[in-house]
């Protein structure tokens, strides 16, 4: 149920203006119409991926090694169903229907982070993602909360909120791996070759190739650029790696006294452009699992929200029979 | 293969954090009926203990103000003598 929106011409001047003077957007101010379609773009891959990515990790709920970690395990993964409603919720108000954007997901229309196109082999990989994928996530979605769209940015806040737990988790995961016998230290630093560069990967294509970047910094629904978001995420998990005595698979890393503004910060060795695009295009290793997998819940639901219409119109009836 | 299937009711979720403050927006939900639509908001939205009364609302029943008529609509720039500090009191009176 689409809700109506305002068809009022806005002119990109004083919709700029608007946003210049850091005003917040709500659903039925006038906007520009490449806006709109920015956010239902973003916002519906956001969505898609936090539900794409409940996938991998739910891989190991009934696997994880102690009670503690499956309490854990479950708590993350019923948060990212929940911010994908929330961001799903956030998308709904721009005018598409939520039907339509499940729709393109599970055709495979529809772009999610390609990210959880990669497998989870073992215990570890569950560890490499709490610390690197949420980790580079939570990079993304901070400057997000001041994203110029509300309800978007009201979504992210919540979710940067619930989410600093996810990468502890992770983090810990692979820090208790660390310390433990050579083959545990061994799992660990597989996870973390295996992770490292999807990681580094889903800041997005570098900022020459990133045709979106210059409108959506302009209209302040992205305050960084692909470049400078990935900077700062290698500035901050090369010294946790060290931490716990685990090695980052690239041997072009060292430090570089003139990043960051002459601040300092790591450079780091060539990105292999070609998987990346590989696995956006679909040819990851499990883009047909994910999908595959998507549809059979949606499909296998059916009879579910079958008997849940059902029910809500035979009480219905049943109400106005009372009246 | 996927089938089409009608959209679920949608709904607005307020939560109120405890007794003493007021329900607030938190965001929507889909639900077929306001029960199922109430479980459904606790388990979206109340994950950590974040209220303790949720009221859920049809979207469409909610009527709003035309945002394009802001100006028309809420325009009081000019009533200052509505606001306490319009009105000359004497410094020693103190505070009133």
């Amino acid at each position: 149920m689409a809700r109506k929106q305002n068809e009022k011409i806005v002119s990109l001047e004083e919709f700029q203006e608007k946003i210049d003077r850091d005003e917040k957007i709500e659903p039925k101010d006038s906007m520009p119409e490449a806006y709109r379609k920015t956010l239902i773009r973003q916002i519906g891959q956001h969505a898609h991926s936090e539900v794409v990515g409940m996938l991998p990790e739910g891989n190991w709920i009934t696997r994880a090694p102690t009670l503690r970690r499956k309490l854990s395990l479950l708590a993350k993964v019923q948060d990212e169903a929940g911010h994908g409603l929330y961001l799903y919720c956030a998308a709904e108000t721009l005018g598409k229907s939520r039907m339509e954007m499940n729709q393109e997901l599970l055709s495979g229309k529809a772009k999610y982070s390609s990210i959880f196109n990669y497998p989870t082999p073992t215990w570890a990989d569950i560890g490499a993602i709490g610390w690197l994928v949420d980790g580079a996530a939570i990079m993304n979605q901070i400057p997000l909360c001041r994203c110029s769209y509300g309800p978007y940015a009201r979504a992210m806040i919540r979710i940067c909120k619930e989410e600093s737990f996810h990468q502890r988790q992770g983090y810990e995961i692979m820090l208790t791996l660390a310390r433990g016998t050579k083959a545990q230290k061994e799992m660990a630093q597989r996870a973390l070759n295996r992770w490292w560069w999807p990681s580094v990967m889903m800041f997005g294509p570098s900022d020459a190739d990133s045709p979106n970047t210059e409108n959506s910094v302009k209209w302040k629904i992205k305050r960084y650029t692909n470049d400078e978001l990935r900077q700062k995420f290698v500035d901050a998990i090369v010294p946790q790696a060290e931490k716990i005595g685990l090695t980052v698979p690239d041997k072009d890393l060292k430090w570089d006294k003139k990043r960051n503004n002459g601040q300092g910060g790591y450079a780091y060795g060539e990105i292999n452009w070609d998987e990346f695009w590989r696995v956006v295009r679909g040819d990851g290793p499990m883009n047909n699992e994910r999908i595959s997998a998507k549809q059979k819940a949606w499909n296998e639901g059916s009879w579910v929200r079958a008997a849940a219409h059902a029910h809500a119109l035979k009480k219905q009836t049943a109400l106005q029979a009372a009246e | 293969m996927v089938s089409e299937e009608k959209e679920t009711i949608l709904w607005e979720v307020f939560i109120q954090p405890k007794n003493g403050l007021s329900h607030r927006h938190c965001g929507s939900i889909h639900a077929p009926d306001r029960e199922m639509a109430i479980l459904s908001a606790r388990n979206v939205y109340s994950r950590r203990g974040e209220g303790q009364s949720i009221w859920v609302v049809r979207s469409i029943d909610i009527v709003s103000s035309d945002p394009d008529e802001k100006e028309e609509t809420f325009s009081s720039d000019d009533k200052i003598y509505r606001h306490p500090t319009f009105y000359d009191v004497p410094d020693d009176v103190g505070h009133m």
